[in-house]
């Protein structure tokens, strides 16, 4: 009678390895509260507070704090600067999230075609994308969101179009690494196709500093949406931080809050995603932690 | 570094200032509407013969490949075209403003990595001290501060609070006809605010890598030998260690310059300090597009000037890279 053994201990998944990491730095544990607590109040905070962000309610130029209407206080018109606040986020995160997912497709795509098949692909890749490096990229930026009307998405296009070169090459970096070790050769000699080989087996081993890097890209595209708003090439119709700081700056030295509270809360947006960032690097490196 | 070397290197930036000029052709055509329209400026109100010489000039009733090979042409003889709405050349136009914008630029860099080298060298003897936590969250705290607001914060600062620095412009009306020392000084003194909003996100970058660089290379075995042939600390410091660690540094000021030129497209226009970005922000607003892609080229020639520079110090600080190829 054979006696089934019993099974091997193989130890936590990497994946869950890295979340107990993450889950014991304290910095990146605030910053993850911190960006869900935002995320919440952006979704959800017009549901309680429903004061119209565009609309003229008060004086112009309250305080915070001195009407319990307007805890946040008025801008130079007299609009409430809570209300704005909370139906800016909204946009703002988004125009964040959507470019840093544009951003990263152009360069997983491009990077992973230069890095996998090399040669004469990645070389005239690899040209493209120093030739994108050259262009300055908030004024290409400016230049895309002028050329083609300011909408939320041609925003988020003309952020992703100047920003995916670094992800581009990190992805390159991370394919040409990984497509020499043996389990990439074991399935090529297994006659894996290619596409499968690119996405399947050597993606999910490059993930963890592409996650790190997509997640440092949103707080970029986040900060750039708010300097093409402030700028006012921002979409007209659509609240956010960036707008609001534009709009009051000529007033600052009448009224410092209309621009610090906006600036503020990008501060903290970008901030909070870069701990996160930050700490998921660490926990995927768990050998550079001490630095 | 062997002339070849610097002919291709050289060849090479030209080859990509080509393409920016076909980039800003292609964006004109691409653009909705008629190309003679877009070149006059939506705001312009544009007559019929004001259309109909842009036409001529740019041979927008040619092939596409003509009309190419015209615009390639007349940029590289410095032709950029006319401004309708400044009604001047661009090229003069830019002229004016380059050079604010590259002393701020370069004021900022140089300022950024002076002073973040040197904090991150500090840092790096004690990598568990103070200094090093401090690095840390100043590094992340840069990364998150938009530097549009920080400019303005120092404006808020400076212009009520403590009135030491001027908050607006290059020099002071009063000053204009003062002697050459005179308004240098004055020039330095406008300098100090946006240098110092530009600088301070860099700085922080370059602090915590130069941290992190400086503790790979005191841990090597040169610096064991350096230790062991009883060298004191501070030589040890700085003068061996630091200047391995500068290598990536080099490499990353290289990279940053495109960002800090679009980082001082925000500063300038916080401060009305009069260089290409506010230049840039007044013909983007007034759709003068033969301006906009003047502006363009222009800042992505500094880029290449940049990084050629940066590629031939790097083999001069590198001996390991002098032969080459």
């Amino acid at each position: 009678m054979t006696t089934i053994p019993p099974p091997v201990d193989v130890g936590p998944s990497p994946s869950a390895e890295a979340w107990r990491m993450f889950r014991r730095n304290v910095p990146a544990m605030i910053g993850l509260f911190l960006l869900v607590v935002i995320i919440a109040v952006t979704l959800y905070g017009a549901i309680f507070y429903t004061a119209d962000p565009y609309e003229i309610v008060w004086a112009p130029h309250e305080a915070p704090g001195v009407t319990p209407d307007f805890p946040l206080g008025t801008d130079y018109l007299g609009r409430d600067i809570l209300a704005g606040i909370l139906s800016g986020g909204g946009p703002t995160l988004a125009v964040g999230a959507a470019a840093a997912a544009i951003t990263m497709v152009i360069g997983l795509l491009l990077g992973a075609a230069a890095g996998f098949f090399g040669g004469w692909v990645d070389n005239l890749l690899m040209r493209v994308t120093e030739f994108f490096q050259v262009l300055p990229t908030l004024l290409f930026a400016m230049v895309l969101v002028t050329l083609f009307s300011p909408s939320l998405f041609v925003i988020a296009m003309a952020i992703g179009v100047v920003s995916w070169p670094q992800t581009a090459r990190l992805t390159r970096a991370e394919f040409l690494k990984i497509k020499e070790l043996e389990y990439v050769l074991a399935a090529r000699a297994s006659g894996t196709r290619n596409w499968r080989i690119m996405w399947r087996i050597i993606l999910p081993n490059a993930a963890p500093p592409l996650i790190v890097s997509a997640t440092l890209t949103v707080g970029v595209a986040i900060l750039f949406e708010a300097g093409l708003s402030f700028l006012g090439l921002g979409d007209p119709n659509v609240m956010s931080w960036g707008l609001m700081i534009g709009a009051n700056r000529d007033y600052i030295l009448d009224a410092w809050w209309p621009v610090t509270i906006p600036g503020i809360a990008i501060f903290l947006t970008v901030f909070a995603v870069s701990l996160v960032g930050d700490g998921l690097n660490d926990a995927f490196n768990p050998r550079l932690r001490r630095r | 570094m062997n002339a070849a070397y610097i002919l291709r290197r050289l060849f090479y930036g030209v080859l990509m200032m080509l393409g920016v000029v076909i980039l800003n052709f292609l964006l004109i055509r691409l653009a909705p509407g008629d190309p003679a329209v877009v070149i006059a400026g939506e705001m312009g109100g544009a007559t019929e013969e004001m259309l109909a010489s842009i036409r001529a000039e740019y041979g927008l009733d040619k092939p596409v490949l003509t009309q190419l090979w015209i615009y390639v042409s007349s940029v590289a003889q410095g032709d950029l075209g006319q401004s309708f709405f400044f009604n001047q050349p661009v090229s003069s136009l830019i002229g004016q403003r380059i050079g604010p914008t590259i002393l701020l630029v370069l004021t900022a860099q140089v300022l950024s990595i002076l002073l973040g080298v040197f904090l991150g060298a500090v840092a790096a003897r004690k990598p568990h001290g103070v200094l090093s936590a401090f690095v840390g969250v100043f590094a992340t705290i840069g990364y998150a501060v938009p530097v549009f607001w920080t400019g303005i914060m120092f404006i808020i600062l400076f212009a009520s609070v403590l009135p030491w620095f001027p908050v607006e412009g290059m020099q002071s009306v009063r000053l204009r006809d003062a002697d050459l020392w005179t308004r240098m000084l004055d020039v330095t003194h406008h300098l100090v605010l946006p240098a110092l909003t530009l600088a301070i996100i860099y700085l922080a970058q370059y602090a915590r890598l130069t941290r992190a660089s400086m503790l790979d290379a005191l841990s090597s075995e040169y610096i064991r030998t350096a230790r062991a042939k009883g060298l004191n600390e501070r030589s040890v410091v700085f003068s061996h260690a630091l200047r391995n660690a500068l290598l990536p540094i080099l490499t990353v000021a290289g990279l940053q310059f495109g960002n800090l030129i679009s980082g001082a497209l925000l500063v300038e226009t916080v401060f009305n300090w009069p260089g290409m970005g506010r230049l840039a922000f007044d013909s983007i607003l007034r759709r003068d597009y033969p301006t906009i892609m003047g502006v363009l080229f222009f800042a992505s020639l500094m880029v290449v000037i940049a990084n050629l520079i940066t590629d031939f110090s790097y083999r001069l600080a590198d001996p390991r890279l002098k032969d080459e190829q």
